[in-house]
C-alpha cells in the first residue's frame, strides 16, 4: 500500500508538470492557431537561465553578476528563489513575444502545418545553443529545498511533488482568471474566427503577442519544475532528457484536445497516471518490455484514445462544411 | 513535338506525358548525361562538386541519392495526398531492419535463432547473437518495401482517422515508438548506441562466396569498364532513384494519383465524387512507407553500421525540410530540396575548412577568417570553432549547420512558401513575358 501511495503521489505530481506543459501549448493553440513544437527548445533555454541566474550568479559575456544571488556554494532561500523564478518566467515571456514578432506574425492566414513546421525551424536552430551552454553532466538548477522528504506512515514524499502541484494549481488558476478577463474573452474570440474579432475591433496582433508570452512563461514554468523532480534528471538541467520530453506532452495534448484548458489539465494527469504506474507495476517484466519502456506509454494511451475518439477526450470536434 | 508552342497540347497524351515541352526533356537529358559524365570523372563537370565538396564529393552525393527516394515517398504522402506525416523515419528504420534481418549475417549458420523475439525467455537457445537470415539483396531490397508498406497499412487505421496537426502527433509518437522497439530487441536492432553491421550491396543470386555483380571493391564491372567502388555504388543507387522516380511520375498521373491529389485539395468533396477517403489515404501512406522502406535499406546498406537512434525524430524532419524547401507537391522541387538540405552541410564544413586555411593568409579573406573562426585560445573571438574537440560556446560547424538548417526553414516558410520550385518558377515566368512584366 505505501508503494501505492508514492506511485500515486509521484504520478500526480508528474502529471501536474505535464499539466504546466499542456496549458502552455493550449494557450498558444488557442491564441494563434499555432502547434508549438519549438517548446523544447524554449523550455530548456528558460531553465538554461534559471540555472545561469541562480547557480552561477553571472552572464556569460556580459561583465556584470547577479546582486541578488546567494553567496558561492550556497543554494537560494525559497524567497530569493521565487524572486529568480518570476525574472526567468519574465525572461521568457520575453523570448515568446521575439519569436511570435519574427516567426509567427507573418505566417498569418497560412497553412496551420506550415506554422507548426516554423516552430519545429525554430526547434532545430535553438536547440544548439541550449546543448552548447549544458555541461556534460548537466547544469545544476538550485532547488532550494535539495532533496528532502516528508514521511507519512511509512511513505516517502519528496517535498518537490508538492512544489510541481502548487506550480501547477498555480498556473491553472492563473489561466483561468486570465480567460476571464478582457483578453482572455478576445483570445476566445480570436480563436473562434480571426477576422470576425477584428471587425468587432479586438487587437488579433496583441492576442497574438500574450498568448505567445503566456505560453511560453509556462513552457519554462513547467521545465524547471520538471529539472528540480527528484527522478532524472534531478535537479539538474539535462543534455539528454530536456530536449526529448517534451514531446511526451503531446500525448497529454491529444488526449486533451489542442484547444481545451480542463482537457490540458485532466490529460496531463491521466497520462502521467499511466505513465508511472505502468513504471512501477510493470517493471518485473523490464526484459520483456526494454529499459525506460514507460516513456512510450504516453504514446500508446494517446494511438488507444485517438482510435476512439480522434479530437481528444475534450477538444472541439471541427464542424466541416461542404 | 512542337517547338514554338510547347504549352499548345492538342492530345491527351500530349497533356498527360510525362515532360511534355521539350525544354523538360531536353533538360532531363542533359541532367542525365551530366551525372552520368560526373561520376564518371569527366574532368570539366567534376570540377564543380569537387570545389563544392571536395575530393571525397561522390559519398555525399550517394547519401544524397538515397534520402532522394525516401524524400520521393513523403512527397506521395505529403505533397501529393496532403497528409503531414513525421512518421517517416520510423518506415525508414522499418525497411532497414527487414533489410538487416533477411540479409544480414552473410556466411554465419544458426543466426536465425536470434530472429525469434525473446528467444531465452521462449527456451530456445540462449545464445546471443544478431538476428540475419544472410539471403541477397534481390530478396532483402523489395522486402524492405513491402514490410515497410504492410506496417504503414497497418498503423493506418489509427492514421487515416485523424486530421492535420493530430496526424502530425501522432507520427511523431510512431518514432518514439520505433526508437523503443529497437531498445527492446537487441537481437534485431544490436547495441542501441553503436548499432549493428548491415549487409551490403553486392548482388548474388544465393548465399555463394562470389557476387554476381560486385559493389565493393574497386575493379572491372561486367569486365567493361574500371569503376571505384563508391562509382559502382552512385550508378546502382542512382538507377534504382530513376527507376523510383519514373514509378512516382506515372502514379500522378494515374487514376489513384488524382484520387490522391482529390483527397488532398478537398477530402468531402474526393469523397462526394466518389474517391473513397480512407482507402486512398491507406494507399497513400502504403506507397510513402514502401518508399521510405526501400530508402532506409539503401541508407543502412550504404553506411555499413547504424543504430536506431540513427532513426529519430530529427530524420523526419529533414525529409519535411525538403519538402518545404524544395516545393511540396512537385517532383522536381523534391529533387532540388533534396539536394540543397543534403549537401549544404558538407558544403558549409568545405568553406570552414578553407577559410582555416587561409587565417594567416593576410588580406580580405584573412581577416574575414580570422573574424569568423577562432582556435580557441585566449583573446581569439569568433563564433565557428575549429578546434577538434569543442565544447562550450564557439560552436562546432557540425552545430552551425543544425542552426543554419533551422534558420532556413523558418525563411523559407515566411518568404518563399513554394520553396526552390517556386523562386524557379518567378525566373520562368520573368524571362518567359520578357522585356515585358506580364
Amino acid at each position: 500500500m505505501i508503494i501505492f501511495w508514492q506511485t500515486l503521489a509521484k504520478a500526480i505530481a508528474l502529471g501536474s508538470i505535464y499539466a504546466i506543459m499542456g496549458l502552455s501549448f493550449v494557450i498558444i493553440f488557442k491564441g494563434t492557431q499555432v502547434l508549438n513544437f519549438a517548446a523544447g527548445a524554449l523550455s530548456m533555454a528558460g531553465a538554461l537561465f534559471m540555472s545561469i541566474l541562480v547557480v552561477d550568479r553571472g552572464f556569460p559575456f556580459l561583465p556584470f553578476t547577479n546582486p541578488l544571488a546567494p553567496a558561492d556554494g550556497e543554494t537560494a532561500g525559497l524567497a530569493l528563489w521565487i524572486v529568480h523564478l518570476v525574472i526567468v518566467l519574465m525572461i521568457a515571456a520575453l523570448m515568446g513575444l521575439v519569436i511570435e514578432r519574427v516567426a509567427i506574425r507573418p505566417m498569418v492566414g497560412q497553412p496551420l502545418f506550415a506554422m507548426a513546421v516554423i516552430t519545429l525551424g525554430l526547434e532545430i536552430a535553438i536547440r544548439p545553443f541550449n546543448l552548447d551552454a549544458t555541461a556534460i553532466s548537466g547544469r545544476s538548477i538550485g532547488v532550494p529545498w535539495g532533496t528532502e522528504t516528508w514521511e507519512i506512515g511509512g511513505a516517502i514524499f519528496p517535498k518537490s511533488y508538492l512544489a510541481a502541484v502548487v506550480a501547477a494549481a498555480i498556473a491553472f488558476v492563473a489561466v483561468f482568471f486570465f480567460y476571464r478577463s478582457r483578453f482572455g474573452v478576445a483570445m476566445r474570440a480570436v480563436a473562434f474566427d480571426q477576422e470576425a474579432a477584428m471587425a468587432q475591433g479586438i487587437n488579433v496582433g496583441r492576442v497574438f503577442a500574450i498568448a505567445w508570452a503566456l505560453g511560453a512563461a509556462l513552457a519554462v514554468l513547467g521545465a524547471i519544475f520538471f529539472a528540480m523532480s527528484p527522478w532524472p534528471p534531478a535537479g539538474t538541467v539535462s543534455l539528454e532528457i530536456h530536449p526529448i520530453w517534451v514531446f511526451r506532452v503531446l500525448p497529454v495534448i491529444i488526449l486533451g484536445g489542442l484547444d481545451s484548458v480542463a482537457g490540458a489539465v485532466a490529460g496531463g494527469l491521466i497520462i502521467a497516471i499511466f505513465e508511472i504506474f505502468a513504471g512501477q507495476y510493470l517493471s518485473q517484466w523490464t526484459s520483456i518490455l526494454g529499459p525506460g519502456y514507460s516513456t512510450i506509454v504516453p504514446y500508446l494511451v494517446m494511438l488507444v484514445v485517438l482510435l476512439v475518439r480522434p479530437y481528444g477526450l475534450f477538444g472541439t470536434e471541427e464542424i466541416r462544411r461542404v | 513535338m512542337s517547338f514554338g508552342r510547347p504549352l499548345l497540347r492538342t492530345s491527351y497524351e500530349a497533356d498527360a506525358a510525362i515532360l511534355p515541352t521539350w525544354f523538360q526533356k531536353g533538360s532531363a537529358i542533359v541532367a542525365l548525361l551530366g551525372v552520368t559524365l560526373m561520376a564518371l570523372g569527366f574532368g570539366p563537370l567534376e570540377a564543380i562538386p569537387k570545389f563544392l565538396l571536395g575530393n571525397t564529393w561522390i559519398n555525399p552525393v550517394t547519401i544524397t541519392v538515397v534520402f532522394a527516394i525516401a524524400a520521393l515517398g513523403i512527397n506521395i504522402l505529403v505533397g501529393v495526398t496532403g497528409q503531414v506525416s513525421l512518421g517517416h523515419a520510423f518506415f525508414m528504420g522499418t525497411g532497414a531492419y527487414t533489410a538487416v534481418m533477411l540479409g544480414g549475417n552473410v556466411g554465419e549458420e544458426e543466426s536465425w535463432k536470434a530472429c525469434v523475439p525473446f528467444h531465452d525467455n521462449m527456451g530456445l537457445l540462449a545464445e546471443q547473437g544478431e538476428c540475419g537470415l544472410g539471403l541477397p539483396i534481390w530478396i532483402w531490397l523489395p522486402a524492405s518495401g513491402v514490410v515497410a508498406a504492410a506496417i504503414g497499412v497497418l498503423v493506418s487505421p489509427a492514421a487515416v482517422k485523424v486530421r492535420g496537426l493530430y496526424l502530425a502527433i501522432v507520427t511523431v509518437g510512431l518514432v518514439f515508438i520505433g526508437l523503443h522497439l529497437g531498445r527492446m530487441l537487441p537481437e534485431w536492432a544490436g547495441d542501441f548506441e553503436s548499432g549493428r553491421k548491415w549487409p551490403k550491396l553486392d548482388l548474388r543470386l544465393w548465399k555463394e562466396e562470389t557476387p554476381l555483380v560486385e559493389m565493393t571493391e574497386d575493379g572491372k564491372w561486367f569486365g567493361l569498364i574500371h569503376l571505384s567502388e563508391e562509382q559502382k555504388q552512385f550508378f546502382f543507387l542512382f538507377s534504382i532513384m530513376l527507376l523510383m522516380l519514373w514509378f512516382a511520375k506515372n502514379l500522378v498521373r494515374s487514376r489513384t494519383g488524382r484520387a490522391l491529389q482529390a483527397i488532398r485539395d478537398r477530402d468531402v468533396a474526393a469523397e462526394v465524387m466518389g474517391v473513397p477517403e480512407f482507402k486512398y489515404k491507406r494507399i497513400g501512406f502504403a506507397i510513402s512507407s514502401a518508399y521510405a522502406g526501400i530508402a532506409g535499406a539503401l541508407f543502412a546498406s550504404l553506411n555499413g553500421r547504424v543504430s536506431p537512434v540513427d532513426f529519430g525524430l530529427l530524420l523526419s524532419v529533414d525529409f519535411i525540410a525538403i519538402l518545404l524547401i524544395g516545393g511540396a507537391g512537385t517532383i522536381a522541387g523534391t529533387m532540388l530540396g533534396t539536394v540543397f538540405v543534403e549537401l549544404l552541410p558538407e558544403v558549409v564544413e568545405k568553406f570552414t575548412a578553407w577559410m582555416a586555411t587561409k587565417l594567416d593568409a593576410g588580406g580580405p579573406v584573412g581577416l574575414i577568417s580570422n573574424f569568423l573562426l577562432t582556435e580557441g585560445g585566449e583573446g581569439d573571438f569568433g563564433p565557428i570553432s575549429i578546434a577538434t574537440v569543442a565544447p562550450g560556446w564557439p560552436m562546432s560547424t557540425f552545430q552551425w549547420n543544425f542552426v543554419i538548417y533551422g534558420v532556413l526553414i523558418v525563411v523559407f516558410l515566411i518568404f518563399e512558401p513554394l520553396g526552390l520550385f517556386g523562386v524557379w518558377l518567378k525566373v520562368r515566368n520573368y524571362w518567359k513575358g520578357w522585356p515585358f512584366s506580364y
